[in-house]
Formats: C-alpha cells, structure tokens, sequence
C-alpha cells in the first residue's frame, strides 16, 4: 500500500496531516512532517500536496552517494540514517520536492506510507492505494 | 510551562533603530498563560500613558498561547496596542497562519517598536528578523497584489503568514485593518492605521519548530478528543457548513437584523444575501486555517464580463462572513447579491474594516436623506439605501479623501457625526461601529461594556436570544451574565483558540490541555485568572479615559424595536451602573 493523493481539490489547507506526520514521529509542532501542503499561488487557488509518490524507480535512491536510500517496492524509500552522511543529493533528485529536511539531525525526511496523515484529513484528500502493476499512482 | 518551551521568548524589534533581540520572559507566560493575558501585560510596559496611537511610542504586541501549534483550531494570533479608533485599548484577533506560524518560529509575542522613516516589511525567520524596503509596495491599490509580490519573493510556503495593510492602513484610516493570508483579518479598531504610521506594509513570519508536551500519550488523547469533537460533532458544523452567514435569516426572522442604519431591524432582501444563497449559487471553496480542519472561511466566487469586450470575464474570489455582509448589506439595503460581493470586494482591497465601513456610509446614507448634507460634501454622489454602485464609489474616495467630507468619514462615524450632525443615528459604542445584532438590551450593553466594544467578547446577543427572549434579568443579573462570559473569554484568547470552538474548550478540557503544555491550571483558577485579566484590560481603558459614568448610547437603539421588544433606555443605564460597581468589587 502506498500514500495517494486522491483530489487536491478537495483540500482546505488545514495541515491536519502535516501535524499528524509530525506528531508520529515523535514531535508536536511541524518540525518533522514529511508531507506538505502549501497554497497553489494564493489560497483562492486551492492547495499543492507534497509527499512521496512512492515511484518505481526513484531518483533519490540512485544518487546516494552511501547506499543509505533503498527503494522499497510500492512503499517508496527507506532511510538507513547510520549510512547517511546528510549530502542533500537525494533532495536535489527528488523532482516534486518530496524528501523533507530534519535540521536538527540534518538528515532528510521521508514518508513511509504508513498512512497515520490520513486519519486527520476531515475530506478525503489522502488515501491509501494498492500500487497499480507498472506504474506509481499520481 | 515546560522549560524548553519557546513560547517564553519574547522578540523586541525597534523599527527606529532597526534592531532586534530576544528576551527570555517565562514568568510572565506562567503567570498568564500567553495570548492576551501576556499581551495586556507587553501592553502596560510599552504603551505610555496618553501616547499618541500613531505615533512611533504606541507599540504593536503581538501574542500566541501555549496550545497554539499543539491542538486543534487553536489557531488565533492576539494583537494589542492603542486604538487610533477608539482612543483606546486596541485589540484585534485573526488567524489563517499567522499563529502557528509565530509559535513555530520559536516566540510567544512579538513586540514592535518605533516607527520607520521609509516604508519597510519583515521577515522574521531562523532566529533572524530582515528589514526589507517595501518602497515599490507602497501605495499599490490592492492589498491582493502586495500579498502575491511577497508570496514570490520570500520563501517557506506553506509554514508562513504574510500579514499586510492595504491603502487605508497606508492613509492611517483609523479603522483600517491588516489582511493576512488574503481572506483573514485583524479587521476591528485600526491596527491597519498603526502599521501605517510606522511605515510598516508586513510582516512575514515562517517557523516550523517543534513543541514539547508533558505526556506524549495524553497528548494523543486529548488531540484526537478535541479533533473528533470538531470535525464530527455538532460542536462546530455550522461553521463549516453554510459558516456564520447562517445567521441572516434567523436573525432576521425575529426582527435583529439591522437593517438601513437600523431604521429597521427586518430586511425584506434577507433571502437574496443569506447564508443559503451564497452557498447555493456563489460558494467555490471553503478553507481553513492553520490546524483546524473545520474551514469556515467561505469564498465566493464571482463571475464578471469586462464589457468592453467579448468573451472576455474574471473571476474573483471574495470571502464572505456574516459581519461584512450585515454591514455591506441590509445596513446599506443591498440585497443584491454580486452587487455586495463587489462591496465586499471593494473595502477588502483597501484592507478597510468591513463592519466600520458599512456602518459609516450607513450614517451618510441617513445624513443625505435627511438634508444634513448633500451632493456637495459627497462629491456628486447621491448615497441611496440598496444603489451598491454609489457606495461603490464612495469606498474609494473614504481612502483618498478628496474634501472635508470625506475626510470626516475616514475618522469614523462619531467623528462625522460631531461635525454634520445626526449622532443620534452615528451607531457606534465606544466609537466602534455597531456589531449586526439588534437582538435586545444585552446585545448593546454587551458591545458598550466589551473592552473592544465587539461583540464576540460577551456575546450579549446569545444572552438576549437565548435568555431574554423567555425571561426577564435584572441590571445585575444582567451585568453578571456578560461579564462573566467576558472574563471567560480571556482565557480562551490567552491560549489562544478560536471562539467558534468554545463549545469544545469548557473548562475541564482547558485545564487538561494546559497540563500537555506544563501549567497545571485547575478550573476554577482559569475564571480567577480570566478575572484578572480582564481587570488588567480594564485598567488600561480607565488609564485612557474610558467611562462608566460619562458616555453616549445612540438614540436609534432605542426607537427600533429589537427581537425582544423596544429597549427600555432606564434599563440599559442600569446595567451599566452595575457593570462600574462590579468593576470596583461593590456588591
């Protein structure tokens, strides 16, 4: 199973999901959520959802300099962060801007599909989805 | 409070000196709690006695509680500084990002001082403050367009508010406001006109820190406790559903809708401008602010043929909540609905407030009708009850001010009163322009008595629905009643959430939310303390000349029949005698 954006649309930038994110990882605030939401150029336009789309053959994982990224099949990347030596390679690979940035440990971030954000989305922006045979969903 | 918790730093920036620095204030926070407890408390430091509200010795203070950032629909920012409005205490909420923004960049308040001499904004990030010129913002005509230079030009979407003034704050229209995230406002009493006279266009903040709790577990409870409560519960729904533009047509079918400069108090175009008609035919998207999934903010969107040419329209997105409308509208007579979302539109441009606004051309309206003046003082404009194109123009010409006349608009209803006349119908408390609610004695009591003569702080119009409609008070019971919801009120702007999650915030469960964040605050001891601070707000206003003995109550008020009968003038005064012997602890 994987985290899908379901509708942008139907979100009302409430960031429930970025607290929740946070929130699971051990921190209340927003410090360490690996999803986001921002407005799509002044909120009257609605809102852009950030995270890990959980693609087949992900550019992060290939420019690990450590071999701390592994692609996980349909459930994106994992992290061993022992490898990590924090290089932001993976950030700069990542095209939709989807590997967040601990500052603190100064190592990247990066959703598990655990799908905990979706249980405080109040209108359903967010699901969980079975991979599609070949292909990430959107 | 927890000991590595932010919320104790206090960030002082001087815009004479163009300086900044951290104080470390956690006394302060422990002894009241944050929001407008810890603001009062900046305000009395900072403000001198007598200052002059536009000049660089009034202070902006602003302030975030403890439960900001951490539970649900705490999500409201408390400004406080002098009044250029009301000559006195200035105090002004909103939220859209700005709150969970400041908490997360790691401050409790933000105290702003001096004045600029070339128009600036901030960006305050990372432990730093940036002093920007905002010359080329300066004086562009909408408040929508400044916010979008910003947007592009600073970084962080998505973690920060971008608070801003328009043409009015710019022109130190004393009741302009400051627009944040486009579609919320510190909208009552002038901060707009503050920032304005410290050449201050905005104010950038972006955080995205982390807080610490006193039980992770708990904490969990709780959260899901209040989020529940708010998304699925009763609690909240109508807000996100039809959201305070419900109130038109009940208000108005037990005759508390003002109505013409409250000529009248039914509206007979209710239907065409409710709550129901937004949202069947305009309503395009609702949004929320920062951490709280209820999103009562209503846009509306309308669309318009240029009519120079063919095919050829826009589209705008124009927020909608009860208070405009009832201002912009039935106060006007417009019941034309895209005509009032133009209005709407219009003084949202200027970032004016909305409420002031309409009650103001409301007064003028009145003033023309009745000869106190005429199409010479409004430059040609004849100001007549449901016609939204000519307070269309007039909207622009209370911004620049072309004559006396409307010069005398932009300082306020009382203002224009004093000089034209007609102060019987300058409705007004305090010299803030009436809330919408002619629902009876309390309602009125309730704006005069409020510390910023704003109905959301005592909600005297539920006491007159819900109370005075069945039985009768007496002037103490009465003055109890409202005060007692007011000192409440404190608190919940202390930590500070959103009133329309007062139904969820009781008490107990603020008790219990205040633990996660380390006050361990009992129930009874939060009304002691909402006490206290409402008597330190009160000290402010007396400080600058607010009386209980000597004051104006417009006579309008009472000759329209409100929805629990005619107001008994003896009444109302009354109550106010017993509002001053309770303030000075006289049984």
């Amino acid at each position: 199973m994987k985290l899908s954006v379901v509708d942008t649309e139907r979100c009302i930038g409430c960031q429930s999901c970025m607290f929740a994110c946070s929130r699971l990882m051990g921190k209340a605030g927003l410090s360490r959520t690996c999803i986001r939401v921002r407005s799509a150029g002044g909120m009257e336009r609605g809102f852009v959802v950030i995270v890990c789309r959980a693609c087949e053959d992900p550019p992060c994982a290939k420019v690990c300099p450590s071999g701390a990224l592994k692609a996980k099949k349909g459930k994106g990347v994992r992290v061993d962060l022992t490898k990590c030596i924090g290089c932001g390679n993976c950030q700069d690979a990542c095209t939709i801007g989807a590997i967040f940035w601990d500052d603190e440990a100064d190592k990247p971030m990066i959703c598990i599909h655990c799908g905990y954000c979706i249980k405080y989305c109040p209108h359903g922006v967010l699901e969980l989805a079975k991979l599609e045979a070949g292909h990430a969903k959107r | 409070m927890l000991k590595d918790d932010t919320l104790a730093n206090v960030l002082y920036v001087d815009l004479s000196k163009k300086q900044f620095w951290v104080e470390k204030r956690p006394n302060l926070f422990d002894k009241y709690i944050g929001g407008v407890g810890v603001g009062i408390q900046l305000l009395h430091e900072e403000c001198p006695n007598g200052c002059d509200a536009l000049g660089a010795q009034n202070p902006i203070i602003l302030a975030v509680g403890p439960l900001n950032g951490l539970f649900p629909v705490a999500s409201k920012t408390i400004t406080l500084f002098k009044s250029p409005h009301s000559g006195n205490l200035g105090e002004s909420h909103a939220g859209g990002r700005s709150a969970i923004a400041i908490r997360l960049a790691g401050y409790g308040a933000i105290v702003i001082r001096g004045a600029s001499e070339i128009p600036l904004y901030l960006t305050i990030d990372n432990n730093q403050v940036h002093f920007r010129d905002a010359s080329a913002l300066w004086g562009m005509r909408s408040v929508i367009t400044a916010g979008r230079v910003i947007r592009g030009k600073e970084t962080a979407a998505g973690f920060r508010t971008i608070m801003r003034i328009g043409r009015a704050g710019e022109k130190l229209i004393p009741y302009a406001g400051v627009a944040t995230e486009t579609y919320r406002h510190f909208g009552r009493l002038g901060l707009g006109a503050v920032f304005g006279s410290k050449k201050l266009k905005a104010l950038v903040i972006s955080g995205k820190g982390s807080l610490p709790v006193s039980d992770p577990k708990s904490y969990q409870k709780i959260y899901d406790e209040i989020y529940q409560a708010a998304v699925n519960t009763s609690a909240m729904k109508k807000y996100h559903d039809l959201g305070t533009p419900e109130n038109v047509l009940p208000l108005n079918k037990i005759g508390a809708l003002p109505t013409r400069n409250l000529k009248d108090a039914q509206f007979e175009g209710a239907s065409q401008i409710s709550g129901e008609t937004f949202a069947e035919h305009y309503l395009g998207r609702r949004l929320a602010c920062a951490h709280c999934p209820v999103a009562c903010i209503h846009l509306a969107a309308l669309r318009e043929p240029y009519g120079d040419e063919d095919f050829f329209y826009k589209t705008s997105m124009i927020a909608y909540d009860y208070e405009p409308l009832y201002a912009m509208g039935p106060m006007l007579g417009i019941s034309d609905a895209r005509g009032l979302l133009k209005l709407l539109e219009k003084v949202d441009e200027v970032a004016l407030d909305a409420m002031s606004t309409g009650v103001i051309l409301a007064w003028a309206t009145e003033a023309q009708e009745q000869g106190l003046i005429s199409e010479k003082e409004t430059s040609g404009i004849n100001l007549s009850w449901g016609d939204y194109t000519s307070y269309l123009k007039a909207i622009p010409l209370i911004v620049e001010q072309p004559n006396d006349f409307y010069q005398a608009l932009a300082r306020g209803v009382v203002h224009a009163a004093s000089i034209y006349g007609g102060m019987d119908f300058a409705l007004a408390f305090g010299k803030n322009e009436m809330p919408g609610y002619h629902t009876g004695p309390a309602a009125h009591i309730g704006a005069f008595i409020a510390t910023r003569h704003h109905h959301c702080d005592n909600a005297g119009y539920s006491v007159d629905q819900k109370v005075l409609v069945k039985e009768k008070l007496t002037p103490r019971e009465l003055a109890e009643t409202l005060l007692k919801e007011e000192r409440w009120r404190q608190i919940l702007t202390s930590l500070a959430i959103c009133f329309f999650a007062r139904d969820i915030y009781k008490p107990d469960l603020v008790s219990r939310a205040l633990q996660i964040a380390g006050f361990d605050i009992a129930p009874e001891d939060l009304h002691r303390l909402g006490e206290e601070i409402h008597s330190e707000k009160y000290r402010f206003k007396f400080r600058e000349g607010f009386s209980l003995d000597d004051y104006h109550l417009p006579k309008r008020i009472f000759e329209t029949p409100s929805a629990v009968g005619v107001l008994d003038e003896k009444y109302v005064r009354q109550t106010i005698e017993q509002v001053k012997q309770i303030l000075a602890g006289r049984k």
